[in-house]
């Protein structure tokens, strides 16, 4: 069941695609502070998992609760506190835009829609371009931005939303190392201040130091939960091949993963 | 006063002219953030099936029109979410058969010597009368204010909608809303351009305005401002040269296009010239990156190796204390290669 405090609730919750569950009874309780990491090999569900959170498919059973433990399924305005920060930027380039403009967006689901913002939204939109390290690229066109500082817009526009929750997927995919390095450094900043968030990934190496909390999903289900040594011993545990990774997707095991060098394919060719 | 105002039907036509050329690409911004381009004139051939069905049934041929492109406004919204490719076949039939149709009923209606037709596939405007003026003006109304509420959201729909809907806002009905206000556009302008050019004084203007532009909201008052140039000067122009008021409308605004894109093309090496870019590096400036950040007018300079480094766009600029008076001056040091990542 969930906590009282719970920033996220889920029990027993299925999502899927057209009526079909990809994860079935997931039970996962995150509570405030909490930075956890989700992994999983390609087909564990662990995107379908984030997107059933984020109410981009179905929800096909159980519970999720949203702060509010006593609700049973989230409604849409629920979803406004949770922070959404998009792998793969999605956003549109054919027409310009500033990232403020972009990060202005984040506060959209906090007012009426007849509502224009108010100083109070500006002002939340100029603390995240600044968080971020883009105070001074407020009025830059996102499409002449790098691929890191579009990563860290969309983190802006996330927090603009005072999110209670983070949601990053593949926080550090497709950007180049340097950019790697400033939004581990913005990771940290953020744990720091006390955020809660919930990361998909399959490369801990640049975020080990900020991680609290693993939970690993293999076909659909939750496979591990626990802190991150103990899935480090789990890991040395086992022998090879019993862990469900992909040899191309990641080395299965050892600390030579853990510390290791970014997977040479993630890094952008961005100069 | 010109001889163009002394006339009635060339006053109201001016009117419409400007009613359209704000309204169009006002509702046209979204279209082109969202590639939609040329669904203007999917809905201006179904609105063609929609005037048939007025002239048949001696209904105003303006509220059927406006009931068959809002109604392929919808489809066309409902079958992009479900994102099938037979949708696509779909929508080029509901297309085709909005125009076929509008054609063998109109002729068959009022036979085939009928101007009806050609009004309403190239336009009319100088056939305005005050009754229409009013309706054009009453929706015109309706389309610059709900745009203009609205702007932030349906900006950020078009743009990502994946995290517009994960942020729990009402993305199918702001999608439907944007598709009733096209079909809205439609129908306004069909008597001004005509159904064939209509999605012309949607997109062309923001097309220009993506040239000059820096950010959204000035691209949206360029966009409204190249419109409602192009269509009044398009209206003066076929008066004088006597020539069809919606071709010359879409010429002019087609012709405004050129001008500007020439004219940043020509503009841009001296710009280029007039801003020296600092090597580039991969360590990012920051508030907590190290370097000794020095205010400098209304930005932030870091100091790196010994010169000044800007932020501007994805890159740095390099900026002395003259920069902002002078920048023609080089730049007061010679740059160096910087191969170390500063951490």
């Amino acid at each position: 069941m969930s906590e009282p405090d719970a920033v996220l609730g889920l029990d027993r919750a299925s999502f899927g695609y057209a009526g079909r569950a990809v994860v079935g009874e997931v039970s996962l309780t995150i509570r405030p502070g909490e930075v956890v990491a989700l992994l999983g090999p390609n087909g564990s569900g662990k995107s379908t998992l984030v997107r059933g959170l984020l109410g981009l498919n179905d929800h096909l059973g159980g519970r999720l609760s949203l702060g509010d433990p006593a609700l049973t399924t989230a409604s849409p305005s629920d979803r406004r506190f949770i922070g959404y920060v998009p792998q793969r930027h999605t956003l549109s380039t054919s027409v310009r835009a500033t990232a403020r403009e972009v990060v202005a967006t984040g506060r959209l689901a906090h007012r009426p829609w007849w509502r224009r913002a108010t100083t109070h939204d500006d002002s939340l939109v100029r603390d995240a371009l600044e968080t971020v390290g883009l105070g001074d690229r407020a009025e830059a066109e996102v499409s002449e931005l790098s691929g890191g500082q579009q990563r860290r817009v969309l983190i802006a526009r996330a927090l603009a939303g005072e999110p209670s929750m983070l949601v990053l997927d593949e926080p550090m995919a497709g950007v180049d190392r340097g950019s790697q390095e400033v939004l581990t450094r913005l990771l940290h900043r953020l744990v720091d201040r006390g955020a809660t968030m919930l990361v998909v990934t399959h490369d801990l190496s640049m975020l080990s130091e900020v991680i609290t909390r693993i939970v690993a999903l293999e076909a659909g289900e939750v496979v591990f939960d626990g802190s991150p040594g103990a899935y480090r011993d789990r890991l040395l545990d086992q022998p090879l091949g019993t862990v469900a990774q992909p040899a191309h997707e990641q080395p299965p095991a050892g600390t030579s993963w853990w510390v290791g060098p970014v997977d040479p394919r993630e890094e952008s060719t961005h100069a | 006063m010109p001889e163009i105002l002394s006339l009635d039907f060339m006053r109201y036509a001016l009117v419409a002219a400007a009613l359209v050329g704000v309204a169009a690409p006002l509702v046209g911004i979204f279209l082109v953030q969202r590639r939609l381009s040329l669904i203007g004139d999917g809905m201006g051939h179904v609105a063609l099936a929609g005037v048939a069905v007025g002239v048949l049934t001696d209904a105003a041929p303006i509220a059927t029109a406006l009931v068959a492109a809002m109604l392929a406004g919808v489809c066309i919204e409902l079958t992009r979410m479900r994102g099938r490719t037979s949708g696509d076949i779909a929508l080029a039939i509901m297309f085709y058969g909005g125009i076929a149709a509008g054609v063998v009923i109109i002729n068959k209606v009022e036979g085939s010597q009928t101007s009806t037709l050609t009004g309403y596939l190239f336009g009319a405007i100088t056939t305005t009368s005050r009754g229409d003026l009013t309706v054009f003006a009453a929706l015109s109304v309706v389309l610059v204010v709900l745009t203009t509420v609205l702007r932030q959201r349906f900006f950020a729909v078009a743009g990502d909608e994946e995290y517009a809907r994960a942020s729990g806002m009402p993305v199918l009905a702001l999608n439907l809303l944007l598709a009733a206000l096209t079909a809205l556009t439609v129908v306004v302008s069909m008597r001004v351009v005509g159904l064939l050019l209509i999605s012309a004084l949607m997109i062309v203007p923001n097309a220009a305005a993506q040239q000059v532009a820096r950010s959204f909201r000035t691209a949206t008052w360029w966009a409204v401002a190249f419109g409602l140039l192009s269509a009044v000067g398009g209206v003066v122009l076929s008066y004088h040269a006597d020539t069809s008021s919606g071709g010359t409308i879409v010429l002019c605004a087609i012709g405004l296009f050129a001008v500007v894109a020439l004219g940043r093309a020509a503009v841009r090496p001296w710009l280029a010239r007039r801003h020296p870019v600092a090597e580039q590096h991969i360590h990012e400036h920051g508030p907590d990156c190290g370097h000794p950040a020095v205010p400098h007018g209304d930005h932030v300079d870091y100091v790196h190796d010994g010169h000044r480094h800007a932020a501007h766009g994805g890159h740095y600029d390099e900026h002395t204390d003259l920069t902002h008076q002078d920048r023609t001056s080089p730049p007061s040091h010679t740059d160096q290669p910087d191969s170390e990542v500063t951490r």
